[in-house]
């Protein structure tokens, strides 16, 4: 056989077979390589450069190895979970729901974290807000204060141990006939309720005790008493032209405030197309968010509340002709006003109150009724269930307990001896109860005293659902497996009573039995499809509810008895608090560091006085340095710093709940004053007011007070705020009174045809935002959205008392002056019940950047796309840009925020468990670089990259900023202005949508900040459109 | 051949010959140290340790261990740059300046002048590298860095970048002016020393100097030329650091007339300083001759002459905050006036206006404690004027919801306070073991402008 392979020879020496070549031709180098010289020319020694040799690496090595280096573990997923991409974020539908407060929520996950909460838009509730609380409530799923695990006795225990003891005391205690109770804040998930019935049914004299901390049991006694409906209504505040409330904070915590926001603000959005908007009177004690937000607003005290409420009804009375009631007399200012608008717009309009007087609630049902506002504004077919604590019931409980009637109690997830009001009593009751189980996430107040904590999961641990409304229905699922080895309190109860059923199932089976019916094939792909929609509707009947109106005149007298118009004496009025609410996250820094939307005072609560008693104490604030007043309540004496708060009703004092906490853990603990004991029960509804027995008992020692914004007035600069009267803007369409012109050689023109700069072209995209001063109503889930999405750090008290704060987004918040624009010392001072304007700022991101040209190692960069960015690892740290920014937007790294125990309230990023929120998304700043708003460069990065997968333009759907996104008010536009389809430029009413920076807006309200500067921000603000008469400074 | 009037005054009292000259400075290089000198230096060193443990704690834990805040970025920081860097000004303006015009009275004062210059501007550059919030990274500032895609250039567009330029070339020729003036005087020093490391080390410091007629006129011409190119500087340096306020947007600092204005204040607080110190030069080591009340007057003069420059520009601002009618403008003026800070600007006024006028009268600018008093009072004016533009031009700008107070804490005193140390410290170095008084020069004035001449005539 004939070898046919070619042969392709190295080289002809290889043909010739050379005899040099054969003798190296299998040597890899042919030539003599000196590798092992020494061994050859010695005796196989080692030579004394190779000893150098390995003497200097033996050294280097073991001078390396010294080095600790922190060991740093990456493992990799050895079966990677489905739909768990690093790097990728999943998003899942759940519900917010705790203690009543409600959202429907979206939950973004990221390698299995949860790290920031959205709303969902699909919910006809909230739809798709969300507030400061429920934005941060994700960090506190990572507090390292939880319990992480069952306790006995204040000891850990495990979960068979407390079971068996539990039950066996039940059973012994339900074979004895004894009573038993469980306690617990507004619960409306009905698979729970129905666990909670199985349990009671199990074990014979149980009862379900529902409290709330804020209490609105007077409206539903009132419903009681006028239709036969034991319930809070669904109210519409988007159908009022006009709306009228007595010191209900609808805006901020009273019921739902995000849904009311969301309704509330579609009636104050104007344009030139729609020039309508709603007027709203607030009549009310403490400057509340509502009350900032209102065009009239009245200044009353508690003891008038009543008589406000009668003399509104015998006004409308009058102009309906109807009968009035009778009642003392008093002129409050604007109600006049107030009742002929009402009546003008019957059955669009909306009266509301927070008051916890059935009787005042009475009456404020007749109002509605004689406007005809029932079936329009206000359903009782749709009973809401934000609030269902019965007082008398819990009243009732403590008694029983105090009388050793009770044999057993669970405090299922609520917290009595702090937030009850009758946190003694609760204290002293629980000696005598035999067993005590809790079910709280931590060691709290109620739960330090109780034999047995059984800890429920974190509610993004867990499987519930939600009934917000009748025929509302929400489901909630975990987004994260458990953390510790807490167990869903619904899965104790059901332990308890002796299933073996799981929760999960339960509440599957009850869906299946109670919601689903053949909506869809299967119960599966209901299941699934409710889930992924997080919400579901069903309709209920609706029924003809007519007034029964006996109950007026007792009512009414009831009211002149309990009110008086005139009182000397001092008021109290309790109030809780936008970021810290009753105390139930007190451990959150995020909310202790939230400033209060009116006060701008953090980490803390204080007395709010007037302007006028602060003169006659003496105290002058400044720079959030006041004094310590010492209150007198009920004969109880305390020390708390005064804050002087334009807008508190004269004779009054405010001091916020939820504060003064002992058992919170280390962020809550000690901060302010507790004042739930001054909550005292009137008829058996608990009252947030207090008419007697108040005083102020002089002026103590100095203190300071951290605010975020210590300078109350805009000082008549227009630049700033623009503002304008409802009845000027209908008139005159353009409307903006202040237009800044600059003076040249060819006469006055206006800033935006002048420049020094060339410009920067954008080819792609061109990012802006336009804010609505008119529907911002300075709720601040914005602040918080931005600090979870941005990892912000929290700096703690005494460095926001330092004015280093480090939001990136503030709501600054101005009130009204007296004075006239040319009395500069004069437009210090606030009026004495000023109007309020609430204005969102962040980054402007300058087309004409003065921080840009002033950085020495260009840090500080415009993007292509219109946006001014910051590079970290560039920034040397010289404040210039800082200093030269005229909106004061930047923040300063001043100390290392991160992994400093000098800083460990700042969780978030000082202990592991706290890091798991970080957004992996936006570096962690270290020391001494700038930050700032980057209009979440993150986000648009993210969906400019889903569009290029998808092979198409970026949308508006594709990003949008988190502050636009948490908005309840929809006041924050985000979007491409390159693009003439986006929602931006359809409300900007943009010209052009060209590369050049500089686009011509037409909307007649779009201004910007400062602009005759020239900076020419991408931030556009809609001047704010007051529904008032005339311009009155004092409102 | 310069030729001197005789009405002027003499320059140098005292009959001295050139030995003279060359014993009553050389004796203080070459004796011991004496109590007040190792006092004086104890004391010196006490502030630079005391400071540097602010310093330390400030490096180690970060900027905000200042009273610094989220509206206020700069304060103490820049305020003690600007401060020092004025005060560094008239070292170069009268050796370089006045040798340009042929003011031969500023042979005796120009060395410790200059010596000043350097140590002031030396405590000024600690400023702007330690107020960074990552000074490790400073170089950043002035340092394009090569990365893979291209080197990323410094922002040349940046008033601070420019800072940097001109502070370092002020500082380089300064230092080299000042080094080259010493160099026949280190020699005399070498000549006379009689111990063998004294020799070594000056005849080091001195070059090798020979004294020959070519050196000497190579000495001139170097002279010259370095003064041809300090001269520009002395007025570039200050206007620059006044670009840091003029070219940004906050009221107050956005000013036109911020570089003739700097460049005055400057002069004014940098005799102020030499004046303060001269006089206790001269006291302490025995110098009347040289440093007379004749210089001690024309340098009042000049005081007083730059303390009026400055006094228009403050009713200059004023004016033009009126005559503008910017809103801004007009209130960062009033609160400047009567704002929560009325107190650091009518110290200002009253120090830097008010006070130097006081020298039209003769016998106060002819008097040593009087001329004492009011140098310090304009260093405490002029450390106001800084303070009043950095702060209270931050702290109420646009945005009243960010309006703040600015108040510094013990590390913005003790860093102060280390600048302090660290000037002296250098300072009474230089008077012991350097030649306070340019003896070559004054030795080139001896035979045309002092008393001898004079007397023989």
């Amino acid at each position: 056989m004939s070898n046919h392979q070619k042969t392709y020879w190295k080289g002809t020496e290889q043909l010739t077979n050379d005899p040099s070549f054969v003798k190296n031709a299998d040597k890899e180098f042919p030539e003599y390589l000196p590798v092992n010289s020494n061994k050859e020319n010695d005796n196989g020694g080692t030579s004394r450069r190779d000893f150098l040799k390995m003497m200097g690496f033996g050294i280097a090595a073991a001078s390396l190895a010294a080095c600790e280096a922190p060991v740093r573990k990456a493992i990799p997923y050895l079966n990677k979970p489905v739909d768990v991409d690093p790097g990728i974020a999943n998003y899942y539908a759940s519900t917010y729901s705790t203690g009543g407060d409600y959202a429907s929520i979206v939950v973004k996950t990221r390698e299995g974290r949860p790290i920031k909460i959205e709303g969902n838009k699909q919910s006809p509730i909230t739809q798709g807000g969300v507030s400061a609380q429920v934005e941060a409530s994700v960090l506190s799923l990572y507090d390292q204060e939880r319990l992480v695990g069952p306790l006995k006795g204040g000891k850990a225990a495990n979960w068979e141990d407390i079971d068996k003891d539990i039950i066996n005391q039940l059973n012994n205690i339900s074979a004895s006939g004894g009573q038993i109770r469980i306690i617990s804040n507004t619960e409306n998930s009905p698979s729970t309720l129905k666990v909670i019935n199985q349990f009671a049914e199990k074990f014979g004299n149980t009862e379900h005790v529902m409290y709330d901390a804020v209490s609105a049991y007077g409206i539903i006694k009132a419903n009681e008493s006028s239709f036969g409906v034991s319930g809070i209504p669904s109210y519409d505040f988007s159908r009022a032209n006009v709306i009228v409330s007595f010191g209900a904070d609808f805006l901020g915590t009273w019921l739902s405030p995000i849904e009311f926001t969301k309704q509330y603000s579609r009636t104050r959005k104007v344009s030139s197309e729609d020039k309508t908007m709603s007027r709203h009177y607030q009549f009310e004690t403490n400057l509340s968010l509502s009350g900032a937000n209102a065009d009239y607003r009245t200044p009353i005290k508690p003891s008038q509340e009543g008589l406000a409420v009668a003399a509104l009804y015998n006004e409308v009375a009058k102009l309906t002709g109807n009968s009035g009631i009778s009642t003392t007399k008093f002129e409050f200012n604007h109600m006049a006003k107030a009742a002929k608008d009402l009546v003008a717009t019957r059955g669009k309009s909306l009266v509301v109150s927070g008051s916890n007087d059935a009787d005042v609630q009475i009456l404020v049902n007749g109002i509605n009724n004689m406007l005809g506002n029932y079936g329009t504004t206000i359903n009782l077919n749709k009973v809401a269930y934000f609030k269902k604590g019965n007082d008398e019931q819990f009243s009732n409980f403590i008694k029983e307990a105090n009388a050793g009637n009770i044999d057993a109690v669970i405090f299922y997830n609520s917290n009595p001896v702090y937030d009850s009001g009758m946190g003694v009593e609760l204290e002293k009751a629980l000696t005598k109860i035999a067993l005590t189980v809790s079910t709280s996430d931590r060691n709290d107040e109620t739960t330090s005293l109780v034999k047995y904590v059984a800890p429920d999961h974190h509610f993004l641990e867990s499987w519930n659902d939600a009934e917000p409304k009748q025929g509302e229905l929400s489901l909630v699922q975990p987004t994260i497996s458990p953390l510790f080895k807490t167990r869903q309190a619904q899965d104790s109860f059901l332990k308890w009573s002796g299933s073996q059923v799981a929760y999960y199932d339960f509440l599957r089976s009850n869906w299946e039995s109670s919601y689903f019916a053949s909506q869809e094939p299967t119960f599966d792909i209901f299941w699934d499809r409710t889930l992924y929609n997080g919400v579901l509707s069903v309709s209920g009947e609706a029924s003809e509810i007519s007034m029964n109106t006996a109950d007026l005149a007792s009512s009414a007298s009831r009211i002149n008895k309990n009110y008086t118009a005139t009182n000397n004496g001092m008021e109290l009025s309790l109030y809780t608090k936008v970021s810290i609410g009753t105390g139930f996250h007190s451990n959150n820094p995020w909310l202790q560091e939230l400033p209060d939307p009116i006060s701008k005072a953090t980490w803390e609560n204080y007395a709010s006085i007037s302007q006028k008693m602060a003169n006659e104490l003496g105290i002058k604030m400044f720079e959030g340095k006041t004094s310590v007043i010492t209150v007198t309540i009920n004969g109880q004496t305390i020390e708390i710093p005064a804050l002087v708060q334009p807008g508190q009703a004269e004779g009054t004092i405010g001091i916020a709940l939820g504060y003064g906490r002992k058992k919170a853990g280390k962020v809550g603990n000690d901060i302010g004053v507790d004042a739930y004991p001054f909550v005292a029960t009137v008829n058996g509804v608990k009252s947030y007011s207090l008419t007697k027995g108040v005083s102020i008992d002089g002026k103590g020692a100095e203190y300071q007070l951290a605010q975020t914004q210590t300078h109350q007035t805009f000082m008549g600069r227009e630049t700033v705020i623009q503002e304008a009267l409802l009845s000027d803007y209908k008139k005159k369409g353009w409307h903006r009174d202040f237009q800044p012109q600059i003076a040249t050689s060819k006469g006055k023109v206006s800033p935006s045809k002048l420049t020094l700069w060339n410009g920067h072209k954008y080819n792609n995209h061109h990012w802006g935002l336009a804010i609505d001063l008119n529907s911002c109503t300075g709720c601040a889930a914005c602040t918080v959205a931005c600090q979870s999405e941005n990892n912000i750090p929290v700096v703690g008290k005494a460095e926001v008392a330092m004015r280093r704060d480090m939001q990136w987004m503030r709501i600054d918040r101005y009130y009204s002056s007296n004075a006239d624009v040319s009395d500069h010392e004069g437009l210090e001072k606030a009026a004495e019940n000023p109007e309020v304007v609430f204005q969102p700022m962040m980054c402007q991101h300058c087309n004409n950047a003065p921080c840009e040209t002033v950085c020495p190692v260009a840090a500080t960069t415009h993007s292509s796309e219109g946006l001014n960015q910051m590079t970290y690892n560039r920034c040397v740290g010289t404040r210039y840009c800082a200093n030269n920014c005229p909106y004061k937007v930047r923040r300063f790294n001043w100390f290392k925020y991160h992994d400093n125990s000098k800083f460990d309230k700042n969780t978030s990023m000082n202990n592991t468990l706290g890091k798991m929120v970080l957004n992996p998304d936006v570096t962690v700043r270290s020391r001494g670089v700038m930050e700032k708003c980057s209009m979440c460069v993150q986000r648009i990065q993210a969906g400019k990259l889903q569009a290029k997968k998808e092979k198409r333009k970026m949308e508006d759907k594709d990003a949008t900023t988190a502050c636009a996104s948490a908005c309840p008010s929809d006041a924050i536009i985000f979007g491409d202005l390159n693009n003439p389809d986006s929602s931006i430029s359809q409300y900007l009413k943009l010209k052009n949508h060209d590369d050049e920076p500089i686009k011509e807006v037409n909307n007649e309200r779009a201004y910007h900040v400062l602009e005759e500067l020239r900076v020419a921000p991408n931030v556009w603000y809609m001047t704010k459109i007051r529904n008032k008469d005339k311009v009155n400074n004092e409102a | 051949m310069d030729v001197t009037s005789p009405v002027r005054e003499v320059l140098v009292t005292g009959n001295k010959t050139y030995h003279d000259v060359s014993h009553d400075i050389c004796r203080h290089v070459e004796a011991k140290p004496n109590p007040k000198w190792m006092g004086a230096m104890a004391i010196s060193l006490g502030a630079l340790f005391v400071g540097g443990y602010a310093l330390a704690i400030t490096l180690w834990d970060g900027i905000g261990m200042w009273g610094l805040n989220k509206t206020v970025g700069w304060a103490w920081d820049i305020t003690n740059f600007v401060w020092w860097v004025g005060i560094g000004h008239a070292g170069t303006l009268i050796s370089a300046v006045l040798l340009l015009f042929r003011q031969k009275w500023r042979t005796s004062i120009n060395r410790a002048a200059e010596a000043m210059t350097i140590f002031a501007v030396i405590c000024a550059l600690l400023f702007p590298l330690i107020h960074t919030g990552r000074p490790w990274l400073s170089f950043y500032w002035f340092v394009p860095i090569p990365n893979t895609w291209g080197s990323l250039w410094v922002n040349f567009h940046s008033p601070l970048l420019w800072d940097f330029f001109a502070i370092s070339t002020y500082f380089t020729v300064s230092l080299v002016f000042w080094y080259i003036g010493l160099i026949p005087d280190f020699a005399t020093i070498r000549d006379r020393a009689t111990n063998k490391i004294s020799k070594a080390i000056y005849g080091a410091l001195s070059f090798g100097w020979d004294g020959a007629a070519k050196t000497w006129q190579r000495y001139e011409t170097v002279s010259l030329v370095l003064a041809g190119l300090a001269t520009p500087l002395v007025l570039s340096v200050h206007t620059i650091v006044s670009f840091d306020f003029a070219t940004s947007v906050i009221p107050g600092w956005h000013t036109t007339i911020f570089p003739p204005y700097f460049v005055a204040g400057a002069i004014f607080s940098g005799f102020a300083m030499v004046l303060t110190l001269m006089l206790v030069t001269r006291k302490v080591y025995k110098l009347e001759d040289y440093i007379t009340i004749n210089h001690i007057e024309l340098m009042n003069i000049i005081i007083m002459i730059t303390g009026s420059i400055v006094g228009v520009a403050y009713i200059t601002e004023l004016f033009m905050a009126w005559y503008s009618g910017v809103q801004y403008e007009q209130y960062a003026f009033l609160n400047r006036a009567t704002g929560p800070y009325w107190w650091a600007y009518w110290s200002m006024m009253t120090c830097n206006v008010i006070s130097p006028q006081l020298f039209w009268f003769k016998k106060i600018r002819t008097n040593l404690y009087a001329t004492f008093a009011l140098s310090i009072v304009v260093n405490i004016g002029m450390w106001f004027e800084r303070f009043v533009i950095i702060v209270t031009s931050l702290h109420r700008d646009y945005l009243p919801s960010s309006w703040a107070m600015f108040s510094p804490t013990i590390y913005d005193m003790g860093i102060y306070l280390f600048s302090f140390g660290l000037f002296f410290t250098l300072f009474f170095s230089f008077a012991k073991f350097f030649p306070v008084i340019n003896m070559a020069e004054v030795k080139s004035v001896l035979k045309t402008s002092s008393g001898e001449i004079v007397n023989k005539k």
